[in-house]
Parts: structure tokens; C-alpha cells; sequence
């Protein structure tokens, strides 16, 4: 089946711009990107949009379509009704650079504040042991593809920029929650994913789940157990009165402490 | 940043689109419907632990959930399954005050709940990529959303008060069998069930571990629990209803509206 | 028009997929300031689409396995056109440069005594296969990315700078390699995607690490960014491509819908049980089995089946074959009429392992299929026809220091880099090539680096002004054509003419078309400004792309035999005699035509040709090399 789509994209830079209608063939079988390729190849050239896979393996085509953060090579224009309209924007937490194509090196910034893997000590390479029950929570959080629709559709930076500072998001949440659930993992990652990355924004109000494209359990998996295990060590009362009684002193463990 | 322009969604250097969301299906149904069941059950609630009478089916030892258990002088002694430790209670103050507050404790902090009323009744956020209307957020890093941290001292205190639930049911036993039986026995299972699957128990069986492998016992509980996590929210609201039920039935036996339909007396 | 920005480094990596990365922590552990280049975002790369897993003979799953066997089954496969050296680094490094990877924090799957899991594949002899699910090549990409950002954290403790000495430039494209006037590496010229602006790195050694080709072919697994720059850079800077004519066709590629055709579906779908079904539904590979595999794989349905639990008294089932045989036996039941209805033949593992197993191993094939056409593969089967992979011929490159040939300074690691796989690659060999060869080309680097001391090259001004120039032409010009189409008649021409199978007139048809497209690529037209304009990004992407295509025709016409990635209609069979001609692609010294010529094929150490017995040499060689084989090859 083909038919012609009525589609609003985003066209625009950082000072200015508006949704403009196109009217675009549709066949079967194709997906959002597909048409958005068509209108580069047919009436836009200069159309910005970024992209790579094609197979929701990457992670690039980040943009909101019809409002909803997705991504734009896994969203089939069956979805849609024929004489529905799609809207298609970039996504809006992030500073756009040009039409669909957002900058997102706010990610990439907090990706190198979380300080990285702690190998063991004393354990060569190849003498790795780890049993596959201990390995599959953490499996699951690097299923993830760093599209940042979670991070994209999080109230807590999406409706307030001001927070961007202090708020690591779901994403960068879900990294600390992978390395402190890895069984060799040797540095104890739990006051400073509270105290350094923000994990007391999250309201858990699952808005990163829901737009998961690799339908990771951010928040039941990987966000909630952090939380869980922040009050382990913060907000047990009996543990605080025993470190005051001790004076055990923070656990942060390792020597380094970048991004702070 | 500079705040020439909006915020959110609409400071500067983001897209500029007027909208605070361009979502085209009823998004606000959710929450809207949300908000009616928790204001609804609440008010219902409220009115019945007020109203100080009705909570006891003599006959049949059927007490409702919201007076369990009775611990003040103002109850019906055979009631008070243990004791009535407490003076009189004025008008308002609910005869059950002590397990209420824990109670509305552990589901206020519970990880549904939260979510469940800070999209409805707060609007942060209304629903996913609807810009808040809040000019701030500090979620919970600070007073007094960060007691919500302590969910897992109310999960304790909830199981003490399921495990009262299911000695009121116990006690409703010896009196024979009948529906008012049937429907404790089905709220008392959504109990136990809200409460096993809930995060803080998830943690506690095994999710605080790094090497399920060393500890398989807990390795199995925590699987059984995060199976039964997947159907939190389920449960969470399920019960909401079945305790309404429960309480309505024996309301409604005590105030003479009907007779229990029984099958062994 | 616009400013230019300018960077100092010791080494630039082009590329951020494995190899690149790997090659960028070498360097860098090495104590050189690295910069890493990439057209997309970090940790976009290709080889996040690599999804069986890497080839290391760690002998988790079976302890007969050794490097000497894994360098057979990498010979075999390419059968024999490798370049043995490479082939015996690969087989013996392999293992370490996994292993590595767990200290870096990746996390594979397990066998029960908490070693790492490994998994059949085509060609391996041995359940050899390092992977994660089926989304192997996603883990090692952002193990090492963030390894990287590890090594800057570092920095960071110590400088306070995290990119004080490994920076990482994303969305930004290399268009030149610079020399100085010795004819050495000197830097690169660049320009930034989002801006447009231009960017000139001064560095004396460059590491080439840009994947593949397969955007010159119409249906390929490829993403858009394999545009074969790495090839076209190394030609123009006067160094050589070995071999073009290799290109790998993936048997199994998605052939419905439309939009999706060409995207990969892993081989582990036939190594964890799969297999292929015509419209009769019967398993024709039995009837594809060529006689120097013939020893190695089943011929009863009962069999095959029986290998999966018991490979010691079962040979293998004839779905792993390596995929050349495999490719062109799903072409020939197409072409004979048997296919399905959208030009496919089955792939069937929902009749032959449960649900939940398929949801275990296969996730992301499952997703895959589920989200683009609507196919559960648990209860149905997949079509799936050929596709192009991989490119296994590329620069020319010194095994043990991955230099490539002619260009002081100039390093090639990865798909863009030739010799490794031969005629054909096994299925996961390749990322244990990035790992391997990533490191061996930055430690490559740092040694050049150490060589030189303080005689470094300086960048020609005159140089960056052409550079320049160039870069920006197409924005001058009025009424020539739009690179969308230009592209796609690229790609049909490349799919048609040179693609699976080949045939001289053919390919004398691809040639005089790729002079035409050249000519009107000469007056593309590019509309709107720098900033971020994708039609601008394919119009300098294009020039790659029409150089590495008339080398991939030019050689594929010259070699008249079949062989691997290389199958020729008019000349079906493997000469002993092509075995030993390497093709050299260089650019001719006037014009910017394409020169080839024979070299011979580097020859294998005596150790290693007593790996193999006669009776399996004699397919391969000529009466005269077995003469001359050493004393102790067994018969």
C-alpha cells in the first residue's frame, strides 16, 4: 500500500524556528526514518537528522514523534492512521544544533563523571571468574544503546535546565547501579550516587522505562535498587548510629573522585 | 543559563516549539483517573474510621481492616483481640490510629504510590514528555521528600500489621465459614501479596547482594519477589479495593443492611 | 568563509569503532596524546551491529581448542589467501585481547564454572565464539569506550583536564591525509559535521579505522558511514589496497519490508539450531557442500542434529558452512526458483528450539524482527537472502606494526585493513581482528612516534588551502546533480553488476558506468550551508565511495577464478596458480585513475604449513608449491 502522509517537522536552529507541513509518499512496511529519508532525497536536502543503523542497534535517531520521545527507525508508520498527521520534532531537553539533530553532550559529560569499572586487585586477566546469575542485572543495564530518550523524556532536566548540573539521569544512574551491582566491581558507588549524582531527583515516576526502546527496567532494576541500597547505607538509622558510635568515616573507597 | 525566555522545554537554545507537549493521544486520562480512585477511597475511608460504629460483626467475629486492631477503651471489648491498652478516644481520632499510621506510612512511601501521586496530584510530571508546571524541583534530595527513604522501616511495620489482619481472620475462623470469611481471606492474601512485593522487600531478600550465586536460598527469594514485583501497582490498587469491599461488607452485616450468606456455622 | 581550527596530537585515530578504540588506548597507555576522530557520535560506531561474538580459542567450551586450530579454521575459510602472519597473530592474541576486555569491566556471558561462555559459529571447528547474547559487538564498543573515558578520568586526577591527552572529536570527517615533503604523515584536514567549520590535526602518525565499503551496494548491512574512506584516504595518500575483489555477502540479511532489506541477522541464529528451508521447505544446504569442506560436515539430517550435544561423534551441520558457500547456495535455490514470496529462502529456528531459549539467546533478533516486520520468530521463519557484509581485501599493511605500504606514519587496523581474512571471513573473526590489530597499530604508532623523536613533520599551508577548496567546492557549482541520486545509482550499479556473482561483461558494464557517475560527481550540486547539511556530507562521502568501487570492480574483473568473497559466473572454480597473485590497487600516477597489479601472495612459515596435512594442501596449492613444501607436513 502507498499512500501520501501529511508530515510536520521541525525545521530550525538555535535561534529560531517552526514546524513545516510536507506532504510525502508512504509505503508498506516502512518506518518513520524511511519518509524522513524520502523528504531528503525528494524535497529537502539540507533536512538535518542523524542516524546510523537503521536497526535500533545504535541509538542515533533520537527525536519525538507525535510528542512521544522515540526512536525514528523502530517507529513504523503503521502506528499511524493514512490521514493521521505525524509530527516529528528533535528531542527538547537537549539544545538543538539543527532541525531533528540535538546537541547531547550533556551525556557525554556525565558519562565521564562517573568514575569507571574498579578492576580487582590481584586478579590477573583470564582468571576472571563470575557466575552467570551474578553477571544478568548488570547485562541488562548494558543492553543499554545510549539513545538518551530516557534522559530526554526525565522531568527532572526536560522541565528544569537548572538541575542539569546537579542530576546525572536515568541513564548515568543505571551505569552506577550496573558497576555497584557488578560482582568484581571494588569501589562502593552508593553515597555518591546519591551525594554527587542526583539520585534523590528521581521521583520514579518511570517516565525512562516507559520510552526504553530496549525496554530495560530502568527504574524497577536498576534505579529503585540504587535507591534501595542508598538507604542501606544512609538512611538506616542503626548504621548511622554505629558509624557516629565508630567513626568509620565516609566508604566512598577509591582514591580517585573525578566530577566532583 | 540565562532566563530570558522560559524554562524547561522552552529555555533557550532547546527547540523552540510553544507547546508544552505536542502528544496527541489523552494523556491526561491516566492520571485523572488515578487521581479520582486515590481521592475517592480516601474519602471513603476518612468517613468510615470516623464514624466509630459498624467496624464489628459480633456473630461471626468479622472486624473490618480499618479498626484492626481496636486497642482503646472505646471499642467493643471481645473486638480488642488484644486488649484495650489505650483510654477513650474523642470523636475523629480513628480507633485503629496506631496501625492507620503505618499503614498510610508504608503506602505513601511505596515506590507505586509515589509515582501514582506525584504524576496525578502533583503534576511532576502529569504524564511522560508533558512539560510541569512547577517553577522548581529538588525531588526527593531534600525535606521532606527525603523521609521517603525510610519505606523500608514501614514495610516492617505494615507486616506486623498484615500479620494482625490475618490473626483478626483466624479468629473469624472459629466462628464457622461464611462470605464475610471468604472476602477477609482474599484481602488478607492481597496483603500479604502488596507487601512481599514490594521494592524494600525485594532489596532485603536479595537484591542488596552482589553474589546471588554464594547465597542461593535468598538468590530463589529474590526471584519469587521479583516476580511477584511485576504486579506491584496491580496489587497496590487491588488491595485499595479489596479493602474497601471488606470493610463495606462487614459495614454493611453489622449495620443489619443484610445477613452474612454462610456455608459452615 | 569560515576559520580554521587547529590541533597538535601525536597520533590520530580515524574511526571510534573497535579497532579504532582499541587502537586509541594503546597509544594512549603508551604515554602518546591521542586524538580519536569519528563521523557519528562516540560509541555509535559499526561495530555496535556485530552481534554473534569474537573468535578467541580460550578452550572455555571445548579445552581441545588451541591457536593452531583456530588458525586453520581462519585459513580454510579464507581459503588460504590469507596473509598467514596476520592469521597467526589473530589466532594467538586473541585470547588475551579478551580477557583484557573483562578488566576493562565487560561483562560476557558465563559457562557454569564462571568462565567466559563461547558459542558455535560457521567455520570454527570448536564452540569459539566470546559473546553477549547477540549483542556482542555493542558491549565491546562501550567496554572500550568506556575504558576510555576511564583513562581520562585519570587525566583528570592528574591534570585536571580529561581530555588533556585523549580527546575524542565526534561528528567530525577526515577528507585528507597531509604529508610533509618526504612523503610522510604530517596530519589530517577535517571538518566538523554540525558546524561545517574545518579543522587541520597536526600529527605524525595516523590510524586508519574506518570500517568498510558496503554503502556502495544497494542492499547491504552496512550503516551509512561505511562509505570506504579509509581506503580512499590510504589510496590518495599513495599507499596500496590488496585484494578489493573480496567482498563478503552475508547469507542472511532481512529481505522484507523493503525499507529494511539488507539488515543483518546473526549467524548465531544457525549456530544456536537455525536452519535454511527453500519453498518446499526442505534443507537444501545438504546439496551445497563443496568437496574440500566435505570431510568436515554432516550429510544426514540425523547427524547435523546429533552435533549440536554431541560434536565429537557428529560432524556439522551444513548451515555452517562458511558464508561464501552459504551465500551462494541461498542464491542458487532463488535463481532456480525456489525462494519465497519476497525473494528470500527460510530461516527456521522456530520449529527447533523453545521460545524461551530464542528469548535467551537471540533477544535482539527477536526485537528485530518483532518491531520492523511483525514476524515472531518463535513461532515463524525469517526470510532472509544475501547481503553485503564486509570488505575483506583493504590497505596493505605490515602484520606485525599494521604500517600500511608506501606512507611513513600511516597505520590501518580492522575492516579497512586487508590481508587478515582472505578470500572470505569466518563469522567472528572479526572483532577479535579489531582487538588485535586495534592495539598493534596504536603500539604500531607509539613505536613510529619513538623512531622519529624530534623530527617531526610540518603540514603544508598550501596543502589545508586545497584541502579546503575542495571540501567546499560543490557549493560553488549550479545545476549539476543531486548526490541522493547519484548514490543510489552507485548502488544499484555495484549490486548488480558486481555483487554476489560475476561475470566479465558485466563488470566491463560497472566500470564504464562508474566513469560516468565520476564524471557527473565532478559537478554535484549541494544546496543550503555547512551547517549540518547531510546532502553536502554524501557529496564528499561520494568521492570515497567512486574510488573504492572501481578498485572493487577493477580487481574483481582482473582475478578469473571464484574464490571466497569472489565468485566469478565464467570462471567457477579455485586456481592453484590465482592463489598466489595478491591484487594491488594504487592510484595511477597521473590522473586519478586506478592502477592494479600482481604481487605474490606473502608465503606461510614452516611451522605453520605443517598445521596441515597434504591431502588437504593439494586443493589448495600448485603442483610446484607442494613440491616445495617443508620436510614434516604430514600426508
Amino acid at each position: 500500500m502507498t499512500y501520501d502522509a501529511h508530515f510536520r517537522v521541525w525545521r530550525g536552529d538555535t535561534d529560531a524556528g517552526d514546524l513545516q507541513d510536507y506532504i510525502v509518499e508512504v509505503n508498506d512496511g516502512e518506518v518513520v526514518l524511511d519518509v524522513i529519508h524520502r523528504l531528503q532525497a525528494t524535497q529537502t536536502p539540507d533536512l538535518a537528522v542523524r542516524w546510523n543503523c537503521k536497526a535500533g542497534k545504535c541509538g542515533s535517531c533520537s527525536a519525538e514523534i507525535n510528542g512521544r520521545p522515540r526512536l525514528l527507525c523502530m517507529t513504523r508508520m503503521n502506528n499511524f492512521g493514512a490521514d493521521e498527521t505525524v509530527t516529528v520534532t528533535p528531542m527538547r531537553a537537549f539544545p538543538v544544533v539543527r532541525d531533528l539533530v540535538t546537541d547531547v553532550s550533556f551525556n557525554y559529560t556525565k558519562a565521564q563523571q562517573i568514575p569507571a569499572f574498579a578492576p580487582p586487585v590481584g586478579v590477573a586477566p583470564g582468571d576472571y571468574r563470575m557466575a552467570q546469575v551474578d553477571v544478568e542485572r548488570s547485562q541488562e543495564f548494558r543492553k543499554c544503546i545510549e539513545c538518551f530518550l530516557c534522559q530526554d523524556t526525565c522531568h527532572v532536566v526536560r522541565d528544569h535546565e537548572e538541575n542539569k548540573q546537579a542530576f546525572a539521569g536515568p541513564r548515568f544512574l543505571m551505569r552506577i547501579s550496573e558497576l555497584d551491582m557488578h560482582p568484581l566491581d571494588s569501589r562502593d558507588r552508593k553515597l555518591e550516587a546519591q551525594d554527587r549524582h542526583g539520585l534523590g531527583y528521581c521521583n520514579i515516576t518511570k517516565c525512562c522505562t516507559e520510552v526504553c526502546p530496549e525496554g530495560i527496567h530502568i527504574t524497577d532494576n536498576a534505579l529503585i535498587p540504587l535507591k534501595e541500597r542508598v538507604a542501606d547505607r544512609k538512611y538506616d538509622p542503626l548504621v548511622w548510629l554505629g558509624s557516629k558510635i565508630f567513626r568509620r568515616g565516609s566508604s566512598t573507597g577509591g582514591a580517585r573522585t573525578p566530577g566532583a | 543559563m540565562a532566563s530570558s525566555g522560559g524554562t524547561g522545554v522552552r529555555a533557550p537554545g532547546r527547540a523552540s516549539i510553544g507547546v508544552r507537549t505536542l502528544r496527541t493521544d489523552r494523556w491526561w486520562a491516566a492520571p485523572l483517573a488515578t487521581f479520582g480512585f486515590l481521592f475517592g477511597w480516601v474519602v471513603y475511608a476518612t468517613v468510615r474510621v470516623c464514624l466509630h460504629s459498624d467496624y464489628w460483626v459480633a456473630k461471626y467475629h468479622y472486624l473490618t481492616p480499618f479498626y484492626s486492631p481496636c486497642l482503646t477503651k472505646s471499642c467493643t471489648p471481645d473486638s480488642a483481640l488484644f486488649g484495650r491498652p489505650l483510654p477513650r478516644f474523642p470523636i475523629i481520632i480513628p480507633f485503629a490510629i496506631v496501625s492507620l499510621v503505618f499503614l498510610l506510612g508504608f503506602r505513601m512511601t511505596c515506590y507505586y504510590y509515589r509515582k501514582a501521586y506525584y504524576r496525578s496530584f502533583w503534576a511532576a510530571p502529569p504524564a511522560c514528555a508533558v512539560a510541569e508546571p512547577h517553577r522548581r524541583y529538588s525531588g526527593e534530595t531534600r525535606f521532606p521528600l527525603v523521609i521517603q527513604n525510610s519505606h523500608r522501616y514501614f514495610f516492617y511495620l505494615a507486616a506486623l500489621v498484615a500479620l494482625v489482619n490475618t490473626i483478626d481472620l483466624i479468629d473469624s475462623f472459629t466462628q464457622g465459614l461464611g462470605l464475610g470469611n471468604i472476602i477477609m481471606l482474599i484481602n488478607v492474601v492481597g496483603l500479604w501479596g502488596y507487601s512481599a512485593s514490594c521494592h524494600t522487600c525485594r532489596s532485603i531478600m536479595g537484591g542488596r547482594l552482589n553474589h546471588f550465586s554464594e547465597h542461593p536460598v535468598r538468590y530463589r527469594l529474590w526471584g519469587w519477589v521479583s516476580k511477584l514485583n511485576g504486579y506491584h501497582m496491580q496489587l497496590a490498587l487491588g488491595t485499595l479495593v479489596t479493602l474497601a469491599v471488606t470493610d463495606a461488607y462487614i459495614a454493611l452485616l453489622a449495620a443489619g443492611a443484610f445477613s452474612d450468606l454462610r456455608i459452615i456455622s | 568563509m569560515t576559520d580554521l581550527e587547529r590541533h597538535d596530537y601525536d597520533v590520530v585515530i580515524i574511526g571510534a569503532g573497535g579497532s579504532g578504540l582499541r587502537a586509541a588506548i594503546e597509544a594512549r597507555e603508551q604515554g602518546r596524546r591521542t586524538a580519536i576522530i569519528c563521523k557519528s557520535l562516540f560509541g555509535k560506531a559499526h561495530t555496535v551491529m556485530a552481534e554473534g561474538g569474537a573468535a578467541a580459542a580460550m578452550g572455555n567450551a571445548n579445552p581441545r581448542d588451541s591457536w593452531q586450530v583456530h588458525f586453520r579454521d581462519t585459513m580454510r575459510g579464507g581459503k588460504f589467501m590469507n596473509n598467514p602472519r596476520m592469521a597467526e597473530l589473530h589466532a594467538k592474541e586473541a585470547p588475551d585481547r579478551i580477557w583484557e576486555l573483562e578488566t576493562y569491566g565487560a561483562l560476557f556471558d558465563r559457562t557454569p564454572e564462571g568462565k567466559i561462555s563461547q558459542r558455535n559459529f560457521g567455520g570454527h571447528e570448536y564452540p569459539r565464539l566470546a559473546h553477549v547474547g547477540d549483542r556482542t559487538g555493542l558491549e565491546l564498543i562501550r567496554t572500550m569506550q568506556q575504558k576510555i573515558v576511564s583513562l581520562q578520568q585519570d587525566d583528570f586526577a592528574a591534570t585536571g583536564d580529561y581530555e588533556d591527552n585523549l580527546k575524542v572529536f565526534s561528528e567530525c570527517t577526515v577528507t585528507e591525509l597531509l604529508k610533509d615533503s618526504s612523503g610522510r604523515i604530517a596530519g589530517v584536514f577535517a571538518y566538523w559535521r554540525e558546524t561545517g567549520r574545518f579543522l587541520v590535526f597536526c600529527a605524525p602518525a595516523v590510524v586508519l579505522a574506518t570500517g568498510g565499503i558496503g554503502k556502495s551496494f544497494k542492499v547491504t548491512t552496512n550503516s551509512w558511514e561505511y562509505t570506504g574512506d579509509g581506503h580512499a584516504l590510504a589510496l590518495r595518500a599513495g599507499s596500496t589496497l590488496i585484494n578489493m575483489e573480496f567482498v563478503q555477502f552475508h547469507p542472511t540479511g532481512m529481505v522484507w519490508p523493503p525499507s529494511v532489506k539488507g539488515i543483518l541477522v546473526t549467524e548465531s541464529v544457525r549456530g544456536d539450531g537455525g536452519v535454511l528451508r527453500n519453498d518446499t521447505g526442505s534443507r537444501f544446504m545438504f546439496d551445497y557442500v563443496p568437496d574440500v569442506f566435505r570431510k568436515q560436515y554432516a550429510e544426514t539430517e540425523e547427524e547435523a542434529d546429533g552435533w549440536y550435544d554431541d560434536p565429537d561423534s557428529n560432524r556439522r551441520p551444513p548451515e555452517l558452512l562458511p558464508r561464501d558457500e552459504v551465500a551462494r547456495a541461498i542464491n542458487s535455490e532463488i535463481k532456480a526458483g525456489h525462494g519465497t514470496e519476497h525473494g528470500g529462502v527460510f530461516l527456521d529456528i522456530a520449529t527447533r528450539r523453545s521460545p524461551e531459549f530464542i528469548h535467551k539467546r537471540l533477544p535482539s533478533m527477536y526485537h528485530q524482527f518483532k518491531e520492523l516486520a511483525d514476524v515472531d520468530i518463535t513461532k515463524e521463519s525469517m526470510e532472509i537472502g544475501p547481503t553485503c557484509h564486509y570488505v575483506m581485501g583493504g590497505v596493505e599493511v605490515d602484520p606485525d606494526t599494521a604500517a600500511a605500504a608506501n606512507v611513513p606514519g600511516l597505520f590501518a587496523a580492522g575492516e579497512v585493513s586487508g590481508g587478515m581474512h582472505g578470500s572470505n571471513r569466518l563469522g567472528g573473526n572479526s572483532l577479535s581482528d579489531l582487538l588485535v590489530f586495534g592495539r598493534r597499530a596504536g603500539s604500531g604508532a607509539a613505536q613510529y612516534l619513538a623512531r622519529i623523536g624530534t623530527d617531526r613533520p610540518a603540514v603544508s599551508e598550501d596543502d589545508v588551502t586545497a584541502a579546503r577548496n575542495r571540501a567546499v567546492a560543490p557549493f560553488g557549482r549550479e545545476g549539476g546533480d543531486n548526490p541522493y541520486s547519484l548514490h543510489q545509482e552507485l548502488q544499484q550499479s555495484m549490486n548488480d553488476l558486481v555483487g554476489l556473482i560475476r561475470t566479465a561483461p558485466e563488470m566491463r558494464e560497472a566500470l564504464s558506468r562508474l566513469q560516468l557517475l565520476k564524471d557527473r560527481a565532478a559537478t554535484l550540486t549541494v544546496e543550503g550551508h555547512q551547517q549540518f547539511n547531510p546532502g553536502w556530507h554524501l557529496a564528499l562521502d561520494l568521492r570515497n565511495m567512486l574510488l573504492v568501487s572501481e578498485c572493487v570492480a577493477r580487481a574483481a574483473l582482473e582475478r578469473q577464478e571464484s574464490r571466497g568473497g569472489h565468485t566469478r559466473d565464467d570462471y567457477p572454480t579455485m586456481s592453484a596458480e590465482w592463489r598466489q597473485v595478491n591484487l594491488v590497487c594504487s592510484i595511477a600516477p597521473a590522473g586519478d585513475g586506478i592502477e592494479l597489479a600482481h604481487q605474490p601472495l606473502p608465503k606461510m612459515a614452516d611451522d605453520l604449513i605443517r598445521l596441515f596435512d597434504r591431502g588437504e594442501l593439494s586443493k589448495y596449492l600448485t603442483p610446484a608449491e607442494m613440491a616445495a613444501l617443508p620436510v614434516g607436513v604430514q600426508d
